[in-house]
């Protein structure tokens, strides 16, 4: 029997978007194509942007459908920072982001980019008067709508208003949050200036049902942002490339069943993971919830296990049927210290020493029996395991 | 499991014999390179995916653990400093005395298995007086020597399937016929933390490249190197000695001084060692029942055994070979053998001469 509570790693097709997905995938023809087929398949991909765009709170056009939250993320910062203004060479990221944010920017400070910092709260969030503080004169800025890892949600109108004020342009990566924090790009923009403010936010199909692969980036109208693609002028010129029809018609079906449970489904998740989390702490007494215990994600339940090895408490859950995560791994597969605890002021052996457990569509009651009857003498085995102490 | 072909096909023979086998794969390097190029054999993510497709020919669950800080203190900057005290450590048996038999031991055994299986070529062998550690079947393959350093403990939790093939050409054909992707990977023979197999380019890189003088053995000056550590003893080529023996005879690297920066060089006859002795030791199985015993010695992995008689003391080991062992350096070690049989092992910190000493 297997458990799975990773969902914030991928989570499970959902069958609207699998109907969907496969109905699209019957239909012949290349959206950019002027025939009849051409016709019938962009009619199907200008049917799910509409859908996605309903969704997002953002204008069709503004839509710019990607391979995923990677590539939704390159190509936001990338653009913003190839149309920066000409005295503008520093980009505001905050401690914690996700790598496809943090790697990025890396790779823009080899172009001159200068990154200014942001730190990180105790509780994993990002302070707004501290992010305004980074932001006058800044090229670009971006943040996170919520923390994918420990699962604490920022305040991203706050985010938004203070890059609006002074004038920066903004990325927001929603990836995590899609599907449990509501997110209306336009709400989010206000009446930020053209290139000011809110101009672009990610978001990936796979976190909320629909199939790896499919992704969007949001693009304000008025937003100055070059290509990172180049090959055809698709999706206003800004990602090249033949549109992926049955992706998006499952991206949209998934948009469109995770907006019709919103409500139901993020309290029966935050039950489930409020469950969880008193009983884990009650099987292990020294184990401790990271991240907002109150703004947080519904599904996440982010545990710091003092004194043991994540690799182990890992593979001793995996043992025993359940599949949880510790963060992020390098392309070998080794469990890396979590960044995001260090940002928090965690210490490296604490960055070592934690799981996160994240819920989703089918997550049921056995799935959190399943864990509290095998955390404890996984805890019991994996510190006496500890990689750092010598014999 | 490395990614090589030892290592896979030991996991199948553990497999078929009815153990319960988890596939690990050591991350031993934070830096690793990215594709596999020449021999070099662990590290790179071509190797990490080499043992999970094994792993999953084998239908076993497959993890990547991280050892490399471990690694980092225990092996790679153990080889440093050994080299910048003048001394030729060999990485290998410090990887396995401190990682693969000893942090993946203790971790293994916590987290609720018996024994960890590897693909080296050695034989356990149960006895009345306990496990004993002997030769493998494969004289040209044959570990023991790395393996020197294991004890009667962690050779209680060791598990080797490969130790009685008689030749590693059956080993590949066993992994092609199982269809093991890897059957004929080149075998690995650098030193895996160093990419391009160049020791010295690295070594120089971390302790620094500083000119030297190169004496003979009555201190005078007969030329000059770029840096002591770059030599090891018995070494004979890249001298460039300016100045000629007085009697023309080739001239070796007798002793490296790190700490003047200076290399010694004389004869041939010079570098014959008639006794080495260390205090750092340990017994592979029961300990011998005699302070003094006749076995074989051997003071490289590929090295031929010499007879020799042993002295044990609170000291340490002494031994005494019956002609002279060659090219000895202070931090190789020297593993004692009676016939097939691994007794144990010392880390050379002395050697005498076996001929009077003259220019």
């Amino acid at each position: 029997m297997r458990f799975y509570l990773d969902h914030a790693a991928t989570t499970p097709l959902r069958p609207e978007a699998r109907e969907a997905w496969l109905t699209a995938a019957d239909v012949v023809g290349n959206a950019a194509s002027t025939h009849g087929a051409g016709q019938d398949a962009r009619r199907l991909l200008e049917d799910a942007r509409e859908t996605i765009a309903e969704a997002l709170g953002c204008d069709p056009i503004e839509v710019v459908l990607t391979s995923g939250g990677t590539e939704s993320i390159n190509t936001a910062l990338h653009g913003m920072w190839a149309s920066r203004a000409v005295d503008a060479d520093a980009v505001v990221l905050p401690d914690g982001e996700h790598h496809a944010t943090m790697d990025t920017v890396t790779a823009l400070a080899a172009s001159g980019a200068v990154v200014r910092p942001v730190a990180l709260t105790p509780l994993g969030g990002i302070e707004p008067a501290a992010f305004a503080d980074a932001l006058p004169g800044a090229a670009l800025a971006t943040a996170l709508v919520a923390n994918n890892e420990v699962g604490t949600i920022n305040e991203a109108h706050a985010l938004s208003a203070a890059a609006a004020a002074a004038g920066v342009p903004l990325h927001l990566d929603a990836v995590a949050a899609l599907g449990h924090v509501p997110l209306s790009f336009r709400d989010l923009r206000s009446d930020a200036a053209a290139g000011a403010g809110l101009v672009a936010m990610s978001v990936a199909g796979h976190k909320i049902g629909a199939p790896v692969g499919v992704g969007a980036l949001v693009v304000a109208r008025t937003a100055r942002m070059a290509p990172l693609l180049h090959g055809g002028a698709q999706q206003r010129g800004l990602r090249a490339g033949t549109q992926d029809v049955p992706g998006a018609a499952a991206f949209a079906a998934a948009l469109v069943a995770a907006r019709s449970e919103f409500d139901v489904e993020n309290l029966r998740l935050t039950g489930l993971r409020d469950r969880l989390i008193d009983g884990i702490r009650a099987a292990v007494p020294s184990a401790r919830l990271l991240g907002d215990p109150v703004h947080r994600l519904p599904g996440n339940a982010h545990i710091l296990f003092p004194g043991a090895v994540g690799e182990s408490l890992l593979f001793l859950l995996d043992v025993a049927g359940v599949a949880a995560s510790t963060g992020s791994a390098c392309q070998a597969g080794v469990a890396e210290p979590s960044h995001v605890v260090l940002a928090m002021g965690g210490s490296d052996q604490d960055a070592r020493s934690v799981l996160r457990f994240t819920l989703g569509r089918t997550s049921t009651d056995a799935d959190v029996d399943a864990v509290l009857g095998a955390i404890a003498e996984a805890y019991a085995r994996a510190s006496g395991a500890r990689s750092a102490g010598r014999s | 499991m490395s990614g090589g072909v030892d290592s896979a096909v030991a996991a199948a023979r553990a497999v078929e014999a009815g153990h319960d086998v988890t596939g690990v794969h050591l991350a031993l390097s934070r830096a690793g390179g990215t594709l596999r190029t020449g021999s070099r054999g662990c590290c790179t993510i071509e190797d990490a995916m080499d043992a999970r497709r094994a792993a999953d020919l084998l239908g076993i669950p497959f993890y990547v653990w991280d050892f490399s800080e471990r690694f980092r203190d225990d092996v790679i900057d153990d080889f440093i400093s050994e080299y910048q005290a003048g001394r030729t450590p060999n990485p290998c048996m410090r990887c396995n005395e401190k990682i693969k038999f000893a942090a993946l031991l203790e971790r293994a055994l916590e987290l609720g298995f018996d024994a960890v299986c590897t693909g080296h070529y050695a034989n356990l062998v149960s006895t009345e007086t306990g496990l004993e550690l002997h030769r493998a079947a494969d004289d040209a393959k044959d570990q023991s020597y790395v393996l020197g350093v294991l004890t009667a403990e962690q050779l209680a939790h060791t598990y080797f399937p490969l130790g009685e093939t008689p030749s590693k050409a059956l080993v590949r054909a066993e992994a092609a016929e199982r269809g093991l992707s890897v059957a004929q990977k080149p075998d690995s023979h650098d030193i895996c933390f160093i990419p391009d197999g160049d020791t010295r380019g690295w070594l120089a890189e971390k302790v620094g490249a500083e000119q030297g003088e190169i004496l003979d053995r009555d201190g005078q000056v007969v030329g000059s190197h770029d840096g002591a550590h770059a030599f090891t003893v018995g070494q004979r080529r890249g001298l460039k000695l300016g100045i000629p023996a007085p009697d023309g005879k080739p001239r070796f690297v007798l002793e490296v001084r790190p700490v003047s920066n200076t290399v010694v060089v004389g004869p041939k006859e010079a570098l014959a060692i008639g006794e080495i002795s260390g205090e750092r030791h340990s017994w592979a199985g029961a300990a011998p029942t005699s302070g003094e015993f006749d076995c074989e010695v051997q003071i490289r992995a590929h090295s031929e055994p010499v007879p020799a008689h042993a002295s044990v003391s609170a000291d340490g080991v002494t031994v005494v070979p019956d002609v002279p062992l060659d090219g000895v350096a202070p931090g190789q070690t020297a593993v004692l053998y009676v016939g097939t049989r691994v007794l144990g092992q010392f880390t050379i910190d002395r050697t005498v001469s076996a001929v009077p000493v003259s220019a």
